[in-house]
């Protein structure tokens, strides 16, 4: 072992290390942030189409109120926050195009079987990890940075940041415009702390294919899912 | 000075070693980690260091000590690394932050009892943490390769050795009494720790392989640590590779 190197400069480094980690995923903060990238309670069906940024605005504090005021998942209920995570937040997510993104090229040489499979136990990791985050959030707020988009713009960028925890932590939305569908705008891609949620599964998912192929990548997401199904 | 001596030595090491079996590249390397090879084993040390050491210290920490006490105890170590963030700021031209960052200091210090509350946040006042790795980053010096350092995670060429720098500004270095020194450090890192057991959790959990996961993680954060925010606006055309060509 290096018995000469001191162990104050690990710890500053270690310092710095945790300290981002502990921005991206420590305490309820960043458990918020991942969560409210989703959609809430029931909305009236034929609401006219709002901007996207007074849609995340709107959502987001109604995530927030939603799991700050339920004591059972206060408690740590985790399959209770799973199923919120299921039935409100990921049918404003387009995980169609989020999946296809992540997976690449490779994506339009999957058959209809394989893209649906994918899908699904990719949604799986997701609702997961998401949950296991909503799970944390405590008393943080959400402020919504105003839009810098043309009105007629059909992508935009919706940027946040939630407070409440040591250091303020951003976190950014990619939507689409889909008239008439759902609330108006779907969410594609999620920004923490400067991390893109889809690049990062592209290259964990780049050398899963690269070594296995598609149906090796399902495989390797179905045991993940289920190793993390026995956890909880 | 003997031990930021050995430091610098093992770095320097590391980046010798690193350059010779970087010559040694296989052609099918990553082209932003072209030392895979050996920073996956020096992450597995890692990975078996914690198992075995630092996870059961940090959860026997959470365990056993009231929060009031490990929130303290966070407070004040986050509060001594305001003025080397001080100092960041300024060297990096973030003259607002820089001015709040001493604002923060003033009040932790005082209203906060030395740091143990911090009030600070609770007045609203943003804390704008910054090393010496984010300065160089935004003079415009090259990261250089990923590198993953023995027990200390991931780095890069140019964070590494601006660790160094780092080191040197920590108030815990500069305690007389080599006891009160270690006592100290050990308390920060196992803080540090305790503060990411959750995170090690999602990681298990999220990441398909947690090496690669926690580098591009890793590289993302850091390139935007130092980038100005409002480069993100921009979409990139992205190939939609879920519609029909």
């Amino acid at each position: 072992m290096w018995h000469g190197a001191n162990t104050h400069e690990q710890n500053e480094r270690t310092d710095m290390n945790r300290r981002f980690f502990a921005q991206l995923f420590g305490r309820g903060a960043a458990a918020l942030a991942l969560a409210s990238s989703a959609l809430v309670l029931a909305m009236p069906a034929a609401a006219a189409d709002e901007a996207a940024d007074a849609m995340i605005k709107r959502l987001s504090t109604e995530v927030l109120e939603t799991i700050k005021g339920d004591k059972a998942i206060q408690a740590g209920d985790m399959s209770k926050v799973i199923t919120l995570v299921d039935t409100k937040i990921m049918p404003n997510v387009n995980f169609q195009r989020m999946t296809a993104s992540a997976v690449g090229p490779a994506w339009r040489k999957a058959t209809p079987e394989q893209q649906k499979r994918l899908q699904d136990e990719f949604k799986i990791l997701l609702v997961r990890t998401y949950s296991g985050a909503l799970a944390q959030v405590s008393d943080q707020q959400i402020v919504v940075k105003p839009l810098r988009a043309a009105a007629e713009d059909t992508e935009v960028l919706v940027r946040s940041e939630v407070r409440g925890g040591v250091d303020p932590i951003q976190l950014d939305y990619r939507l689409e415009k889909t008239p008439g569908e759902g609330l108006g705008w779907k969410i594609y891609n999620l920004n923490v702390l400067g991390v893109w949620l889809v690049e990062t599964y592209r290259s964990q998912f780049a050398s899963e294919i690269n070594a296995k192929g598609i149906d090796g990548l399902i495989a390797t997401l179905q045991t993940r899912n289920q190793s993390n199904a026995k956890k909880s | 000075m003997k031990k930021r001596a050995n430091f610098a030595a093992w770095v320097g090491a590391i980046a010798i070693f690193a350059t010779i079996s970087g010559c040694a590249t296989r052609p099918d390397a990553n082209p932003v980690d072209p030392w895979e090879p050996m920073n996956r084993s020096i992450y597995g040390f890692n990975q078996s260091v914690d198992d075995a050491v630092l996870r059961p210290v940090a959860t026997a920490y959470v365990k056993h000590v009231p929060e009031p006490v490990r929130i303290g105890t966070s407070n004040f170590f986050s509060n001594i690394s305001e003025p080397w963030n001080f100092i960041n700021n300024i060297l990096q031209g973030r003259i607002r932050n820089a001015g709040e960052t001493l604002t923060r200091f003033s009040l932790n210090t005082v209203f906060g009892v030395f740091g143990l509350a911090d009030v600070a946040t609770d007045a609203g006042i943003e804390r704008h943490s910054e090393d010496f790795g984010q300065t160089l980053g935004v003079w415009g010096v090259p990261t250089g390769p990923y590198l993953v350092l023995p027990l200390l995670g991931p780095a890069n060429m140019r964070d590494g050795p601006a660790l160094i720098v780092d080191y040197a500004a920590n108030p815990v270095l500069q305690l007389d009494s080599q006891a009160a020194q270690n006592t100290l450090a050990l308390l920060l890192f196992v803080d540090r720790r305790a503060l990411l057991l959750k995170t090690g959790n999602l990681l298990d959990e999220a990441a398909l392989d947690k090496y690669s996961f926690s580098r591009d993680v890793f590289l993302q954060y850091r390139r935007a640590a130092i980038r100005d925010s409002n480069s993100n606006a921009k979409a990139v055309d992205e190939e939609r590779y879920d519609l029909n060509p």
